[in-house]
C-alpha cells in the first residue's frame, strides 16, 4: 500500500503537534507518524497513570479536529524507501509514504551511562522511570533512589511521589556551584523558576553520582558517592539517566548533516537537505517551550509561511538562550567515564563488556572485534554511551532503522506501484 | 479491566497499561534473557533500548509501547 502526503511529521510530541498545526491551514495533506501508541512525545506521554496539563489536551484536541491532518500512531519507520518515500509499520501492515515534505520531530533520548551492576531489572532511566509509571507500572511503597544528572531527575521523582514511591534520593552529578549559578538566572523564565520551586525535594544532593547497582538477580541496593562519601542505600529501584541526547538516527539516514549530536538546522528549521526540516529535541535540547516554538516555525516554513515563522524568532531565542544555560549547568563530570569496571557490560543487546572494547580505536574497530553496536537497539544505547566514554563519533545508522518484521522489508525489494 | 496470559498464567489489569505494567503486576517485571544468560527488565521506557521486546501472539514486540489487549498472550521466555 502506498499514500501521499505533502508534508509528513514524524514525532508526534510538541515539535510534532506543533509543526502539524501551524501548517493545517494551508489545507494541504498531512501525516503524523510516532511508534508510541497515543500522541504526546515525552513530556505529554499518556497512559493509565498520566496526567495531561490543559496545553497538551488542546494540542491532542486541535489535531484530532483539523480534518487534514491524519495521525497514525503505533507505527514506526524502517527504512527509506527511496527518494522522499519511508517505508513505515504498525502491528498489522508495511507501507510506504510518499512526501513532498518532511519534518523530523524525533525528540530526544536518555543519555544512560554503564555502571557496574546497572544491566539488573530494578535499574530504569530517570525519565524511564516516569514513562513506564506513566503506562501504568506499579511502584505504591516501592523505595527507590534517582540518579544521573538535569532537570529530569526531579520531574521523574514528582512523578515517582505522586504513584506512592518513597523517594529516598535524588543524586545530582552537577557541582553545587553550577546549580547555584544556574538557580540565579532562572527569574528570567519565570515560567521555569515556579516549576523548580513545585518540584524541589528534600533527598536532593548535588556533587553526588552513582557507582554501582548491588543485587543477584535483581536490584537490591545502590552505592552512592555521596558529596565525597561512599553509601549504601537499600532500595528496589534505581532511576539513572545522565541528560538527553538529539535522536538523530532517521536525519542521519536520510543525509541531513549533523552538527554536534544533533540535526542541523537553519534559522527556518530547514535541514541541510532540500525539502526537509527538523523541529524540537532532536535539533537539541531545550525542553517543551522551545520544541513547541521551533514545530510552529517548521511548520509555518514548510508551507511558505514565513513571515509567521519569522514573528516567532524572538521567543524561540528566549527559550534557546534557556536551554544553553541548562545545558552549561549541568555538563557531565568527566569522572563519570570511570564508573564502568572491565567487566561491566557496554552495549546490553550483544552483552559486550567494557574491557571487550575499551583498547578499540573506534566504531570500525569495535564491530571488528565484538559485536557491539550490532543487536536490537541499533547502537542508540551504546553509541551515546561510547561517544561520551570514548569520544567515538555515533555509528552509521544501517537499515532496517528498527527491528522490524521480515514481511516489511520484503516490501522494499517490490517494485513501487507510485502513488 | 482486561484479561491477558502472561507467562501461561492469567492477569487482570486496568483498561490503558501497557505490556510493560502487566511485567510487574503478573510477574517480577522481567521480558527476556540476554545472550549472556541474564533476566532483563524494561528500562529506557520509550521504545529505543529494546530491552522491552516479548513475544505477543507470537511477535517479537515492545511492552513499553504496546497496550494491553483482551486474551493477548505475553511470553518472556520466548
Ligand atoms: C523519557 C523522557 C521523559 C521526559 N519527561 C519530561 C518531563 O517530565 N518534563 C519536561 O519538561 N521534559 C521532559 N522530557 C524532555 C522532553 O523530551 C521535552 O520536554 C519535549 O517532550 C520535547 O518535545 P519533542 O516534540 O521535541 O520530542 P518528544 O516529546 O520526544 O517527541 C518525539 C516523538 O517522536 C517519536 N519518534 C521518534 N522517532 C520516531 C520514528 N523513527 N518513528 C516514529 N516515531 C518516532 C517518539 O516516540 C516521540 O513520541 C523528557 C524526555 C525524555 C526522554
Amino acid at each position: 500500500m502506498n499514500e501521499d502526503f505533502d508534508l509528513l511529521i514524524i514525532g508526534a510530541g510538541p515539535a510534532g503537534m506543533a509543526a502539524a498545526l501551524a501548517a493545517a491551514p494551508s489545507g494541504l495533506r498531512i501525516g503524523v507518524i510516532d511508534d508510541n501508541p497515543l500522541p504526546g512525545g515525552q513530556i505529554w506521554r499518556d497512559g493509565v497513570h498520566a496526567h495531561l496539563p490543559a496545553n497538551a489536551r488542546r494540542h491532542r484536541a486541535a489535531l484530532a479536529a483539523a480534518e487534514n491532518i491524519r495521525l497514525f500512531s503505533a507505527t514506526r519507520v524502517v527504512a527509506i524507501a527511496g527518494p522522499q518515500q519511508l517505508l513505515l509499520e504498525d502491528d498489522e501492515r508495511a507501507w510506504r509514504a510518499h512526501y513532498a515534505k518532511l519534518i523530523l520531530c524525533t525528540g530526544a533520548r536518555e543519555l544512560l551511562l554503564p555502571f557496574p551492576g546497572w544491566t539488573l531489572p530494578g535499574v530504569t532511566g530517570a525519565g524511564g522511570l516516569q514513562a513506564l509509571i506513566k503506562g501504568g507500572v506499579p511502584v505504591a511503597g516501592e523505595r527507590l533512589v534517582i540518579a544521573g544528572s538535569g532537570p529530569l531527575l526531579l520531574a521523574s521523582a514528582a512523578s515517582a511521589k505522586q504513584a506512592g514511591a518513597k523517594v529516598l534520593r535524588i543524586a545530582e552529578q552537577a557541582p553545587p556551584a553550577a546549580l547555584a549559578a544556574f538557580a540565579l538566572q532562572l527569574p528570567r523564565w519565570p515560567s521555569k523558576l515556579l516549576q523548580a520551586l513545585q518540584l524541589f525535594d528534600a533527598s536532593y544532593r548535588s556533587n553526588s553520582h552513582v557507582l554501582a547497582a548491588l543485587g543477584e538477580e535483581r536490584l537490591e541496593a545502590v552505592r552512592l558517592q555521596q558529596n565525597g562519601k561512599l553509601v549504601e542505600i537499600p532500595c528496589k529501584r534505581l532511576a539513572c539517566g545522565f541528560g538527553l541526547l538529539p535522536n538523530t538516527h532517521l536525519g542521519q539516514a536520510l543525509g541531513c548533516r549533523i552538527a554536534g549530536q544533533a540535526i542541523a538546522v537553519d534559522q527556518w528549521q530547514a535541514c541541510s537537505l532540500s525539502d526537509h526540516y527538523a523541529a524540537g529535541e532532536c535539533t537539541g535540547f531545550g525542553g517543551s517551550e522551545l520544541a513547541l516554538i521551533e514545530g510552529a516555525i517548521a511548520g509555518h516554513s514548510a508551507i511558505g509561511a514565513q513571515a509567521k515563522a519569522r514573528a516567532l524568532w524572538p521567543q524561540r531565542q528566549h527559550w534557546q538562550a534557556f536551554a544553553d544555560r541548562l545545558g552549561r549547568s549541568f555538563a557531565l563530570d568527566p569522572r563519570l567515564k570511570q564508573l564502568a569496571a572491565a567487566d561491566t557490560l557496554v552495549c546490553r543487546c550483544e552483552d559486550v563488556s567494557y574491557g571487550e572494547i575499551a583498547g578499540c580505536s573506534g566504531w570500525v574497530d569495535a564491530k571488528l572485534h565484538s559485536r557491539c553496536g550490532m543487536g536490537a537497539c541499533q547502537g542508540r544505547i551504546c553509541g551515546g554511551a561510547t561517544q561520551f566514554l570514548f569520544d567515538w563519533p555515533t555509528p552509521t545508522p544501517r537499515p532496517p532503522l528498527s527491528p522490524a518484521r521480515i514481511e516489511s522489508l520484503l516490501q522494499l525489494a517490490e517494485p513501487d506501484e507510485a502513488g | 479491566m482486561i484479561e491477558l496470559i502472561l507467562d501461561g498464567l492469567a492477569l487482570r489489569v486496568a483498561a490503558g497499561s501497557t505490556v510493560a505494567a502487566a511485567l510487574y503486576l503478573g510477574g517480577d517485571g522481567s521480558s527476556r534473557t540476554s545472550v549472556g544468560d541474564q533476566r532483563r527488565a524494561p528500562v529506557c521506557g520509550m521504545g529505543i533500548c529494546q530491552e522491552c521486546r516479548v513475544s505477543i501472539d507470537g511477535q517479537r514486540r515492545l511492552a513499553c509501547q504496546t497496550l494491553c489487549q483482551p486474551g493477548m498472550c505475553v511470553e518472556t521466555h520466548a
